[in-house]
């Protein structure tokens, strides 16, 4: 509840006359004054020195330096890209730009399923149910003492031991599972596609403004009439409505076996897999950990005078233990975000190209270390403290507020 | 191999954060350490003066590579790269064994010979004109000329690299093999996938296992490769595509001079004495000789040494305890069944030509 309570009292002091500064060592105003001028320039001069130091030996050593090579082209082969790539043209910025969202990709889909997966692990442990909350304690302790890289090696060595492409497994015709991934039928997009998934934001937000007119109607008259009818209209229907309209429009380009591999569809590649199956059931751990102490906090009283008004157990979960127990999950939760994004670096162990591996490569092949390594660092700072940023909004939002 | 042959040191594999960490100190040490001028009264080398000073040198190596550089069952480091370390310590100090064996990755290396870490590469690095205009260092000789090719399984049926349209290939990141591969499949405009995994061994189980179609690095690591797969050998292919020219050379820093011309001419005197049949048994034999250029090789006639920087006798030093350049191939890349081929003698129609000492 960070800066939310001012005591009146530093109001007060706040308020007080402006007392003049006097040039004396014996005001304490003048000495802070004076102390941390020091400490900043001296930070400031040791940064200097570092740069200056820094750039002249580089220049003795004859090493280029500057950020020029992100303009050259990248010849680099790169295996998986969200956005088109051709080593012919495309630059090392670009290559770069495809190891971000690669890694922005795997840390996304990892935070959400680790999210989902921890939550329901962590619930699991408190469970009555002895065999649910000895297996999911099972596997709390066991992943957690496991070394990450380790897991992803085991996961990546368990894939490559799937088919070969000829004998891969498959659904009919459309779903391949072998050594090169799990290959699947894409749909080819269409106009109307854009239209259908427009008409389901529009839903989406019909669907919030629906709720919200409902509760307040709750409040004001204390009829509480259903949501789900309306919802599932304006999620499904609206969407259908439109692409029917549009005449619609459904064809799918299959994945079909030519030469050595598999063309056309698209591929879930054994190394994006194998990277998110290991960061999910290795967060997933932690964060069940967090979740169940996090409930474990509540205290038992809240859910009794729950009880003790009648309330159902799902209704005392949702309105009386997970809204405290968020105030304490929520600070530690955004640490384990912040290490799955990072732990994504390992990607480079089991070939995923994700930042750090084509940075390295890049780093290589221009030689430029300190550049390519300040890429890195700035890459994942910036990640990492718009996580911490979004996080410490989200926790002011669910903080006890004073009332 | 420029990467390959060499990459990652499955030992500490997993420690690409170590890695990182050690960039990140080699760098730092950058910033730090201040320009030293070559002091006036040594032998005009700091990098001589500080390997005497210190008493032995250091040599950046792969550690990892059989034929290359692997230490034996005894833990002394074996390879023709780590012979060319000896050779070179064998000139300086007139002892082959002063030499410390730095291990190097295909990452950190040139970062670690820059920030004077080590003295000298000695590791499979492609000489390339990127690196000796950009990098601030240059190549001194070549051991070794290779070039990449691509590795198959014969079940695959493929007879040219050309046939490999579609084909996922796996390849080491950070190496000259990655921008000839892709250099190559354009040029041929057929499609490939690379999958590029950092640790040697785990790439090299990628290609076993199937799932990439063909492994491409230097010819010559995959020759060792295929030989360590024992029975097997038999069910890989080597495509007969060399797909580009990766002279793997000795590198050191620019600014030194001195120190570029002892590695260099430690190689040329390794190739003079295989040209006369001088070799590490025989070289006492050859001290009454008549002839001029042995004469002077072995520092019985003029300053040859001197002129270096070095004792007289720095080329019979090499020679006695390291041998001519065909011992050291002899030693180490013959057991791997790989033929001598552009590497031999210029007189038996390979590349290697020494400059007259003269």
């Amino acid at each position: 509840m960070s800066g939310t309570i001012v005591d009146p009292r530093m109001a007060a002091a706040r308020a007080a006359p402006k007392r003049r500064l006097r040039l004396s060592w014996s005001d304490p105003l003048f000495r802070a004054i004076v102390w941390q001028v020091v400490i900043i320039g001296l930070a400031v001069l040791l940064a200097w020195y570092l740069i200056g130091n820094t750039n002249r030996n580089l220049a003795a050593r004859h090493i280029a330096t500057g950020f020029a090579f992100l303009g050259r082209v990248a010849g680099i082969p790169i295996g998986e890209s969200l956005i088109p790539y051709n080593p012919a043209v495309d630059t090392f910025g670009r290559a770069l730009l495809i190891g971000v969202l690669n890694t922005l990709e795997v840390s996304a889909i990892g935070i959400v399923a680790a999210t989902i997966i921890g939550t329901l692990v962590g619930i699991g442990r408190l469970s009555g149910n002895w065999l649910l909350a000895r297996l999911t304690g099972f596997y709390v302790e066991t992943v957690r003492d496991i070394p990450l890289l380790l897991q992803l090696l085991f996961w990546y060595a368990l894939l490559h031991n799937l088919p070969q492409p000829r004998q891969s497994l498959r659904v009919g015709d459309a779903v391949f599972l072998s050594n090169r991934g799990l290959k699947l039928p894409l749909l080819n997009w269409e106009p109307a596609h854009g239209w259908a998934l427009l008409a389901l934001v529009a839903g989406a937000v019909g669907t919030v403004l629906w709720n919200r007119h409902v509760r307040r109607r709750q409040e004001a008259t204390g009829i509480r009439s259903p949501v789900w009818p309306v919802a599932l209209s304006l999620l499904i229907g609206l969407p259908l409505a439109v692409w029917a309209l549009l005449g619609a429009p459904l064809s799918w380009d299959m994945p079909a076996l030519r030469g050595f591999n598999f063309q056309g569809g698209g591929t879930i590649s054994p190394e994006f897999f194998a990277l998110l199956l290991g960061l999910v059931v290795y967060t997933a751990a932690y964060i069940a950990e967090v979740v169940r102490s996090g409930i474990q906090a509540v205290s038992l009283g809240q859910r009794e005078a729950g009880s003790a008004l009648g309330l159902h157990r799902g209704t005392i979960l949702r309105r009386i233990v997970l809204p405290q127990a968020l105030r304490v999950i929520i600070p530690p939760l955004t640490s384990q975000y912040l290490n799955l994004t990072k732990n994504s670096s390992l990607a480079v162990a089991i070939g995923f190209q994700d930042v750090v591996s084509i940075a390295n490569t890049t780093l290589n092949q221009t030689g430029q270390a300190i550049e390519g390594i300040a890429y890195i660092m700035a890459v994942y700072l910036t990640i990492s403290l718009s996580i911490s940023a979004f996080m410490n909004w989200y926790n002011n939002h669910v903080a006890l507020v004073g009332r | 191999m420029s990467g390959a042959r060499t990459i990652d040191e499955g030992e500490f594999t997993s420690m690409k954060f170590a890695r990182s960490l050690y960039l990140c100190v080699l760098m730092f040490s950058l910033s730090l350490t201040t320009v030293q001028p070559a002091s006036a009264q040594g032998s005009g080398s700091a990098t001589l003066d500080a390997i005497r000073a210190r008493g032995q040198l250091l040599c950046g190596t792969a550690g990892t590579t059989p034929g290359f550089s692997l230490p034996d069952s005894q833990g002394v480091m074996r390879g023709l790269d780590a012979d060319s370390c000896r050779a070179v310590a064998a000139a300086a100090t007139g002892d082959a064994n002063k030499v410390k064996f730095v291990p190097t990755t295909t990452q950190n290396r040139f970062t670690a010979l820059q920030s004077g870490e080590v003295d000298m590469l000695s590791r499979g690095t492609t000489w390339t004109l990127g690196r000796e205009g950009n990098l601030g260092l240059e190549f001194a000789w070549v051991n070794y000329y290779d070039g990449t090719g691509f590795l198959v399984k014969k079940s695959a049926g493929v007879k040219s690299a050309k046939e490999l349209d579609g084909a996922t290939v796996c390849v080491a990141p950070g190496s000259t093999t990655e921008l000839a591969d892709a250099d190559f499949f354009r040029i041929n405009n057929i499609k490939f996938t690379p999958i590029l995994i950092q640790d040697v061994s785990e790439l090299q189980g990628a290609f076993l296992s199937g799932r990439c179609d063909a492994y491409s690095t230097d010819a010559s690591a995959l020759a060792t490769f295929r030989f360590s797969q024992g029975p097997k050998a038999e069910e890989l292919v080597l495509l007969p595509d060399i797909i580009s020219k990766e002279p793997l050379g000795l590198v050191v820093r620019k600014s030194d001079d001195k120190w570029f011309d002892i590695v260099r001419w430690t190689f040329i005197a390794m190739i003079t004495a295989e040209e006369k049949g001088i070799t590490s048994k025989n070289v006492d034999s050859f001290m009454d000789s008549k002839e001029p250029d042995i004469r002077r090789l072995l520092g019985l006639e003029g300053d040859m040494g001197k002129a270096l920087g070095l004792d007289n006798k720095w080329a019979y030093n090499i020679i006695k305890q390291v041998g001519n350049f065909g011992e050291m191939w002899d030693r180490s890349i013959t057991p791997m069944g790989v033929p001598r081929g552009i590497n031999n003698l210029w007189t038996k129609g390979g590349l290697q030509y020494a400059p007259p000492i003269r």
